[in-house]
């Protein structure tokens, strides 16, 4: 897909019981970089590779969970457009003041059917990466910490996933790379969207409450970092869901794990690419475990019951 | 470095566990069940107790699964909560898995629980 509309994505505010405890984290295990604190309190953080100002937002709050996901669009009148094409399609919007979050532009904010509040906003102060991009150094990963290379996608559970689909692919222009079928055959247990060539900028499980985060997910360049950041993870006594394992579904190589609050991240490398031409992939009920854990072969407990 | 037996009163199984340990890490480490294991981290609250004897220490957990009266009372996460005594305590937390309800079911019922709120088991064909 020519990449004019919305280009990736840009932040996740997430929700932490304990904001000192998880600055600590995401600076030290994470390896994130601390990118300075709003008035309301808010710590913010980017991956070193990239260069906008922010990607993970972290709010103090009573329970843990995400407040909004939000989309990068190529320029202000892009985000226009899309604030008018949300309005056509029925969809109410918000406009949220520049400088709300940091070095940040106006946002448009709504409300997609699976419960979720989704962003789209143009413009970010470019901060650049610890490289430049002036006859840039290769970046030596020697930082303490995982040291992901990017914010990737969000899998987010909720009720209307058929709605939330339609938005997504019928106003917003992301296409359908993969799905997993219910028992019917018909009805989408799970789709897997893009606005890229990625294979997937979000994810969407059909789930009997609205609003529920299942993972934010952050790229790593290899298998090997994959295996490193379990190695960081254990050593750290991070809480680990699953993994390292690889998904049939998108292909990637994983590690499902907990934050301190609770709140899933993942850390993945691989997958491969999708062009809008492409056909779907489907898997079917009897075969999700696999598509989910590709070496496991069946779904564990906590994929389908543990959300926030 | 001490230690402490915590008993969960439905089975009667009982463990030692660290006072350094939160109960659920606790149980899990020696691969004992009964107590459903979630985040680990005071956020999704499958793994909820009610303590019924004995004293412990704890963390912040979320409320969206622990009232302030429920964490008042010994109504508490079990990834929260580290043994400071022999403990004996009951399970009230489940694992939901209202991902995939039977269709006809979600049609039956639309509005689905709240997160506060246990699910029905059996409710889900992946049960």
């Amino acid at each position: 897909m020519a990449m004019t509309g919305v280009l990736r994505p840009g932040h996740a505010q997430i929700r932490v019981l304990d904001l000192e405890e998880s600055v600590k984290w995401y600076t030290d295990v994470m390896g994130l970089k601390p990118m300075g604190r709003d008035a309301q309190g808010r710590a913010y953080f980017k991956t070193r590779a990239e260069r906008d100002h922010h990607s993970i937002i972290l709010r103090q709050a009573d329970q843990a969970g995400m407040d909004f996901f939000g989309y990068k669009v190529l320029d202000k009148a892009t985000l226009d457009n899309f604030e008018r094409r949300l309005k056509e399609y029925g969809v109410a919007t918000e406009r949220i003041p520049a400088g709300d979050l940091l070095e940040t532009g106006e946002r448009v904010r709504f409300t997609i059917p699976t419960g979720h509040a989704i962003e789209l906003y143009a413009e970010k102060a470019a901060v650049g990466s610890a490289v430049g991009t002036n006859s840039p150094d290769m970046d030596i990963i020697d930082q303490p910490g995982i040291t992901p290379i990017r914010l990737d996608h969000a899998l987010i559970y909720g009720t209307d996933l058929d709605g939330a689909t339609d938005l997504f692919t019928k106003v917003l222009g992301f296409t359908l790379v993969e799905r997993v079928k219910l028992e019917d055959g018909q009805t989408d247990l799970g789709v897997w969207l893009t606005c890229s060539a990625k294979a997937h900028d979000i994810a969407i499980v059909r789930h009997g409450e609205p609003g529920k985060l299942h993972h934010v997910s952050f790229q790593l360049g290899s298998w090997e970092q994959v295996l490193r950041a379990a190695d960081i993870m254990s050593k750290n006594r991070v809480s680990i869901d699953m993994g390292p394992t690889r998904h049939g579904i998108t292909n990637g190589t994983t590690i499902y794990f907990f934050d301190p609050s609770g709140n899933r991240l993942e850390t993945f490398a691989g997958g491969y690419d999708h062009y809008p031409d492409m056909e779907p992939i489907t898997w079917s009920w009897e075969e999700v475990g696999r598509g989910i854990f590709y070496h496991d072969r069946k779904l564990n407990d906590a994929f389908l019951s543990v959300v926030t | 470095m001490a230690y402490h037996t915590v008993t969960i009163a439905e089975t009667g199984e009982s463990y030692r566990c660290l006072d350094q340990r939160s109960v659920l890490e606790g149980m899990e480490a020696l691969g004992r069940k009964g107590i459903p294991v979630g985040c680990r981290q005071g956020g999704c609250g499958v793994c909820k107790v009610q303590v019924l004897e004995g004293q412990y220490t704890k963390r912040v957990m979320s409320r969206a699964h622990v009232s302030a009266e429920e964490e008042a009372s010994g109504c508490v996460l079990s990834c929260r909560i580290k043994p400071a005594s022999d403990l004996r305590l009951h399970v009230i937390g489940s694992m939901k898995k209202n991902v995939c309800r039977p269709l006809a079911a979600a049609a039956a019922n639309p509005n689905p629980l709240p997160s506060s709120q246990p699910a029905n088991k059996g409710d889900s064909p992946w049960q």
